[in-house]
């Protein structure tokens, strides 16, 4: 079938069950040892675990006493192992790129369930395999240098976490927050479950030290726009929104919070319960000190007048004609921690969110039980003062329901018992919480529900259908009353309160796809950042040097989020400690001779790799910016662009593999005869 | 023909969109029929309408052409080149006798491994029903050859 043809060496993987209980992975190697003989195939093996020392150990023997020159290993997908195998034949002294892994679980042995269907598929994919990398040619890897930067976008706990260990290990580190504060969500909370430790004591330490590292660049009220390059060097671009504040004047003193005579709803930290300033630091641990002035409701930005907090300012630090700043960083890695946004009970409009006035949601009662929050950690009606007597506490809120977030948020029955502790503690009132299933499944958890339990906390275990103020019996006016099904008695019950928690699940940011695209890595159908590998590799995504941590991935709780943190610092580290790394030699090259000069493939980069040399009336690719999605070279009328790894000859050899089998497996007669290469 | 048609079709995937929707489909175990064979590009604009045309004379019924959803290309927007090969190539396929229904364009992100396999159903079931193309047969019969290697039109696609 080729005239230099190779030596080439089939290895059937098994995987225990996984894909021997479907394709008859013994029919393969023999079909593959006598059938492709033509193709070039000299030895064709099966083994239950190919990945395994054993299976790899196979494979480096071939290659070194029958003289291999190419290597098809027909297991899972590429995604899982190819590296493992590249690896393997690198060590049999084999170029890696000698190497091909084909599919035969993810997409036969897992999708099909005829075994005479799977194994003839398996077969027509084998023998493109083995057509395929007779085209492949030896490639060396391309190294490209680690810059020892690291940006980490989010300052919640995730990313002060990842941002810490970074810069204690003594590489330099820039944190991007949208807020005038980092703290994230952790800084609004009272109580974190289920310690019942103080979320401020906590987190406070960390914020301080994040703020006063030398190693730690913080940018706060700031966005990062663009991103540009790829891992180990990257130049990101920030904005830096005006603050109206010099931060190299700023002491922090407060006296311009104390003399701003406009007060405004916080509908950000505070939940919409408390009040700011124009000019205002959402918390008093705040980090940076420095204030902000939102221009939104400045009386000065609204009318031209007023300017209290310069005439008082004792170091003359507003300055009312600051201006964005536009910056930019070179850096080698990212880490993405920018959590989520609280799901809008008001969407669940059964629920009375924003009707009934002693409807709260979760993030509400953690401020009123924060002993800094607005009511100084009581807990109150809307009125803002009469203690509930009773208080009614729905779980799910937004969550495992088809008609809103068919996931489990992971947090709500942990925080939902917590504030039932709380507001017992505080009010003495009557708790029921209103659950599906009771979640408590970490360290702890469940010891901290049988603890709320004993305090007296009732809990019906049924979905909520309504929350009204319609009274209809004795004992509910003036009162709101949850209906539900109480599915341990089997009845309807309708249970009359004063105060209504819902206990609203995490969703995405509402921005998530768009910083998603910023950074070229994909969101789940849901919206949350997809990592590489589920289970084993939660932290890197599919786009080299960028990681994530926190909620941004999934629903978690602050443990996780801290050591997702950390997983990304360590994993950081690693790269920054070798200084560079090796990246795969997919690139696009123009052979010069044949390239005529049309330009057409020159619009067609958005990386901006190619250019024209007007001197020698020819197209250039810089290997640098390439990216290698190979879109020039399929462009090109002259083929005079070639796509390492993925060249014409390469997919041609591969088309004409898939279809040298039919459907049940019977050869194609078209391919019975010799096909000249493309 | 007695037994039911089974048709063949040649699936062009994206590495890191619709590649990773049909390895998600296998993780969890869905169901689709084996008579979808995929190739991994490393973008759906890699996909030079060669490969297509290839497809076609070496006895496809269909080709699947998948890539990102517009917008969340991982380069981009290279895909929105890809489109626009597509709907330029159908036009052309149809004048040389292939039916537009035989080419399927479909957006699959890496999490949508239940829209892959459901797609690939539709597909197959679509081109059951459209019978076979076998186009080498067809060229083989109008040249008046029986050697097909000499109706391969492989000079036609490289002009």
């Amino acid at each position: 079938m080729d005239s230099k043809k190779e030596r080439v060496g089939v290895y059937v993987c098994h995987c225990g069950s996984n894909i021997a209980a479907t394709v008859d992975v013994k029919e393969l190697s023999r079909w593959a040892g006598e059938e492709l003989a033509e193709a070039g195939v000299v030895v064709a093996r099966d083994y239950e675990f190919m990945c395994s020392s054993l299976g790899q150990e196979l494979i480096e023997a071939d290659i070194k006493e029958q003289g291999l020159t190419r290597v098809v290993v027909a297991a899972c997908s590429p995604h899982l192992h190819e590296n493992t195998f590249r690896t393997a034949t690198e060590r049999g002294g084999l170029n890696r790129y000698l190497c091909e892994l084909v599919s035969i679980r993810e997409q036969v042995s897992w999708v099909h369930t005829d075994r005479d269907l799977a194994t003839a598929k398996s077969k027509a994919v084998i023998q493109s395999g083995v057509q395929r990398v007779s085209e492949n040619e030896p490639l060396e890897a391309l190294t490209v240098p680690i810059h020892p930067a690291t940006l980490v976008v989010g300052g919640g706990i995730a990313g002060i976490q990842a941002a810490l260990e970074i810069a204690d290990a003594g590489f330099p580190v820039i944190m991007v927050e949208r807020e005038p504060s980092i703290g994230g969500h952790m800084a609004q909370f009272d109580k974190t479950f289920p310690t019942l430790d103080c979320a401020a004591c906590i987190l406070s330490p960390k914020m301080v030290s994040v703020g006063d590292h030398p190693n730690v660049t913080l940018l706060t009220w700031s966005e990062v726009e663009r991103v540009d390059g790829y891992v180990g060097n990257f130049t990101v671009t920030v904005r830096k929104r005006a603050r109206y504040v010099n931060e190299e004047l700023c002491t922090g003193c407060g006296i311009c919070v104390e003399k701003c005579p406009k007060r405004v709803v916080d509908d950000v930290f505070e939940a919409g319960l408390g009040y700011r300033k124009a000019v205002y630091r959402p918390f008093p641990q705040a980090v940076p000190k420095y204030p902000v002035i939102d221009t939104a409701s400045c009386i000065y930005f609204e009318r031209g007048k007023c300017k209290a907090c310069q005439m008082f300012c004792p170091t003359d630090a507003i300055d009312f004609e600051q201006q964005d700043e536009i910056l930019s960083f070179e850096v080698g890695n990212i880490v993405l921690a920018t959590g989520f946004d609280l799901f809008d009970a008001s969407r669940i409009s059964q629920f009375g969110y924003g009707r009934l006035a002693n409807v709260f949601d979760s993030l509400e009662l953690e401020r009123l039980c924060n002993a800094a929050g607005p009511t100084a950690g009581r807990v109150v009606l809307r009125d803002g003062v009469t203690e509930p007597k009773s208080v009614g506490i729905i779980h799910c809120v937004g969550s495992r329901d088809r008609n809103y977030n068919s996931y489990c948020s992971a947090v709500c029955c942990m925080y939902s018992l917590k504030l039932a502790h709380l507001v017992k503690e505080r009010t003495g009132a009557e708790v029921y919480n209103f659950y599906i299933d009771m979640r408590t499944n970490m360290k702890d958890y469940d010891e901290f529900y049988q603890h709320v339990m004993e305090e007296g906390v009732h809990l019906i275990r049924g979905r909520v259908a309504e929350v009204t103020d319609a009274a209809r019996m004795p004992g509910e006016e003036g009162k709101i009353i949850i209906q539900a099904e109480d599915t341990f008695v089997g009845r309807q019950r309708r249970v009359p309160v004063d105060m209504v928690i819902l206990s609203a699940g995490l969703q995405p940011r509402h921005d998530a796809k768009e910083v998603a695209h910023r950074f070229g890595i994909s969101c789940s159908a849901n919206g949350w950042y997809i990592e590489k590998h589920p289970k084993l590799d939660p932290v890197a995504t599919m786009t080299e040097g960028v990681f994530v941590a926190g909620c941004v991935q999934g629903p978690k709780d602050i443990p996780a989020s801290v050591a997702q943190g950390a997983a990304a610092a360590a994993r950081i580290l690693g790269r920054i400690q070798q200084g560079q790394m090796a990246l795969e030699p997919v690139r696009a090259t123009v052979i010069e001779e044949n390239c005529s000069g049309c330009r057409i493939c020159n619009d067609q980069c958005p990386f901006h790799a190619i250019t024209f040399i007007e001197e020698r009336k020819v197209t250039e690719i810089n290997p640098a910016l390439c990216q290698g999605c190979g879109t020039c070279v399929a462009a090109c009328p002259s083929g005079a662009i070639t796509g390492t790894g993925f060249s014409q000859a390469q997919i041609v050899a591969q088309i004409d593999g898939l279809l040298a089998l039919g459907v049940a497996g019977e050869r194609v007669r078209f391919l019975d005869t010799a096909v000249e290469s493309a | 023909m007695t037994q039911p048609f089974e048709p063949l079709i040649i699936g062009f995937t994206c590495n890191w969109c619709s590649y990773r929707a049909a390895d998600m489909a296998g993780m969890s175990r869905l169901k689709y029929p084996p008579n979808v064979r995929l190739i991994r590009l490393m973008c759906s604009g890699r996909l030079d309408p060669e490969f297509i045309v290839r497809a076609f004379a070496g006895g496809a019924d269909g080709v699947l052409v998948s890539g990102c959803h517009p917008g969340e290309c991982h380069y981009l927007e290279q895909n929105f080149k890809a489109l626009r090969r597509f709907m330029l190539l159908r036009l052309t396929l149809a004048q040389f006798g292939i039916e537009p229904q035989r080419l399927k364009l479909l957006w699959a992100s890496a999490a949508e491994g239940v829209r892959f396999a459901r797609e690939c159903t539709a597909f197959v079931e679509q081109l059951r029903a459209l019978g076979p193309l076998d186009w080498p047969g067809m060229v083989a019969e109008r040249n008046g050859h029986h050697a097909v290697s000499q109706a391969l039109p492989a000079e036609e696609v490289q002009a």
